[in-house]
């Protein structure tokens, strides 16, 4: 189940079996066949000209900009955006730190949070079974809201401006819970528990010495959901951190709040320099924006498997 | 359970681990209990914290200077029963009505579409001859989901800005005039363009999820269908179709029970928050997120309430769709 397509090389190994000649003879027609991949190569164009065009412009001079506006084949190419990034490394360099920062704390935080519960869940003897799994349900039908979450966060738990706000929040969610908690009860063998049992190990050490060991696949999948889930995150930054905490900024929340930052850079740089009126703003949020999607449109063709794989795995009931 | 199939297969080590089991059992427990507790904590933090603080839908809410959030909330702030629902629909009643036509309206059409759209691709591409085609454009297809709504907001910047997007140039280059698209004059292409915004970027996702239902089909269904004389759409209607149905049920639960929330970013994000198009985005989450923050100080009163509604009414549809089809078909319903 972990691949959706079956592997073209395996097809061809069993080439000649008598079921394959029936699949090849109960294949659509090749006008449908023609159809079916036009429509597909256009689904799959409009999907990725974004990015492609994302890049051309954070490419194109400022000059080719003014005259020409967004455009496929710049009049001009040019390095500026990335010249004046370069330029004010200080603030971007802080917010790219701050993102993988958080990045990472909030994956390994949130591994733990659900994992533990997933194989405590997973335990058919646990006492507490069921009320666990109500407790971790109820939340999934019904939860307190923007107001109630955000008031309780900052009036009571004191997150406002905290790299806390940015991780906390995030860290767990039932439904990676069941995911983990499916996976433990249908691939980890009860054999294993038992025998770590019978050698007198500790629950603590039965679950990260021998169930983590085997169950790299799951973790590997809820590890990505968590970084994706971080890396995309402006949500919570744009709730909890005020614009006097700006060393706080993720990426993403600089790029929602460049039409301001870009201002008030403008306005510093005129105090510092005469050349301010040539700054490159058109390019420079498409290059940020470049910054942003690069890792996830050069990574997930290798992770998505492991995605595919949660996915199938959460939908399954149970 | 474990130690039952022991006794069967061989009595004497079931005997030994029994009694092993019963020496050590609450030890065990207090182990599991332990493990769980950090998840607990955190539950009850974000999760039943919020929960409970919902009453402030039932409050005025007053923030005592220097006191906490708990201590301001049961002692400096009043019962006012249902006051702040009766400003929800009376003072504020076109706000809401709006808000809630355009809640319920965009995930009628993404419920509808979402399901019809992945499952027709999904069908689709499993036909393709090409397996490596295949997998080629399912990876372009499934990139959008995991790219940020900030990010998908530069995308269609880049298209429709006013002076420098792409869609403006090509009209001027075919003599057209330029369209203003994030002001009042572009207000009729807005729904369209979220509804298209969505579909792209969640496409891949649902059509994921049914082609690994579709893949764990057994062949010889169709096979034996072939042989019957089965057209591939008879094959479709009868086959896929029915064996996608438990997936597909479960996918329309839970898209009814968010069918009083909205993904904030997709409205707020995308139509750069124009004051212009307000009564297009403006779902239940815009509207708290600005009753909040885009104030000179936060409402606490009717957002509360419309928060409450949002979760309340939320739980219910979804008690409702999985009852509608536990009733009709038992084994797919979710709970």
């Amino acid at each position: 189940m972990n691949n959706a397509l079956p592997n073209p090389r395996e097809e061809k190994k069993n080439a000649f079996t008598a079921s394959d000649g029936m699949m090849r003879f109960n294949r659509v027609s090749p006008v449908s066949n023609g159809i079916f991949s036009l429509i597909f190569i256009v689904l799959a164009t409009l999907c990725v000209v974004p990015v492609v065009f994302v890049i051309i412009i954070s490419l194109s001079s400022e000059a080719s900009i003014s005259t020409k506006g967004y455009s496929f084949i710049p009049a001009q190419w040019g390095l500026d955006a990335y010249g004046y990034l370069w330029k004010m490394r200080s603030t971007i360099f802080r917010s790219v730190f701050n993102s993988i920062g958080i990045t990472i704390a909030g994956t390994m935080l949130g591994l733990v949070l659900t994992t533990t519960l997933g194989y405590v869940l997973s335990r058919k003897n646990f006492f507490m079974r069921r009320f666990y799994i109500w407790f971790i349900f109820i939340p999934m039908l019904f939860n307190g809201g923007l107001l109630s979450t955000y008031v309780v966060n900052t009036q009571l738990l004191g997150l406002k401006d905290t790299y806390l706000a940015l991780i906390l929040p995030l860290a767990c969610s039932s439904f990676y819970i069941i995911i983990l908690r499916t996976f433990f009860t249908t691939t980890v063998p009860d054999e294993i528990i038992e025998s770590g049992r019978v050698d007198g190990a500790s629950q603590l050490r039965i679950f990260a010495q021998l169930v983590l060991p085997i169950s790299l696949p799951a973790i590997a999948t809820i590890g990505l959901f968590l970084t994706f889930a971080y890396w995309n995150d402006w949500y919570q930054a744009m709730l909890y951190i005020s614009t006097s905490s700006r060393d706080l900024y993720p990426l993403q929340y600089v790029l929602v709040n460049i039409e301001r930052n870009i201002a008030y850079l403008t306005n510093n740089a005129h105090v510092m320099s005469a050349d301010a009126t040539v700054l490159p703003s058109e390019t420079m949020r498409m290059a940020i924006v470049v910054i942003i999607v690069m890792p996830i449109a050069l990574s997930y063709p290798f992770f998505q498997k492991y995605f595919i794989s949660g996915l199938t795995i959460g939908s399954v009931k149970g | 359970m474990e130690v039952r199939k022991g006794f069967i297969k061989n009595g004497s080590v079931a005997v030994k681990k029994k009694k092993r089991k019963q020496k050590g059992a609450w030890i065990d427990q207090l182990q599991l209990l332990l493990l769980a507790a950090p998840t607990t904590i955190w539950y009850l933090l974000f999760c039943y914290l919020p929960i409970f603080g919902i009453i402030i839908a039932f409050k005025n809410y007053r923030v005592a200077a220097g006191k906490g959030f708990i201590w301001s909330l049961l002692n400096n702030s009043p019962w006012v029963g249902l006051d702040n629902f009766r400003f929800l629909f009376s003072n504020n009643a076109q706000k809401t009505l709006q808000m809630f036509r355009n809640t319920v309206g965009y995930n009628l059409v993404f419920i509808v579409l979402g399901v019809a759209i992945p499952v027709t691709l999904a069908i689709m591409i499993s036909q393709l001859y090409s397996r490596r085609m295949a997998k080629v454009c399912q990876t372009a297809i499934f990139l959008p989901y995991f790219l940020s709504w900030v990010v998908v907001g530069y995308f269609v910047y880049a298209f429709l800005a006013t002076k420098e997007g792409l869609v403006n140039n090509l009209l001027l280059s075919f003599g057209n005039s330029p369209v203003k698209w994030y002001q009042g004059e572009a207000i009729g292409y807005w729904p369209y363009f979220l509804v298209f915004l969505q579909l792209w970027k969640t496409m891949g996702y649902g059509m994921v999820v049914y082609m690994a239902a579709i893949s764990g089909i057994d062949g010889t269904l169709y096979e034996a269908s072939v042989i019957d004389g089965a057209s591939k759409w008879q094959q479709v209607k009868h086959i896929t179709l029915p064996l996608l149905r438990p997936i597909m049920s479960i996918m329309f639960i839970m898209a009814v029970g968010r069918i009083f929330s909205s993904d904030f970013g997709l409205f707020y994000r995308t139509t750069r928050n124009s004051n212009s198009l307000t009564s297009i985005y403006t779902t239940i989450d815009v509207y708290v997120y600005n009753s909040m923050f885009n104030t000179s100080r936060p409402v606490y009163g009717y957002t509360s309430a419309s928060g409450f509604l949002q979760s309340a009414l939320g739980c219910i549809m979804l008690i409702i769709a999985n009852s509608a089809i536990r009733r009709f078909d038992p084994e797919n319903s979710m709970f």
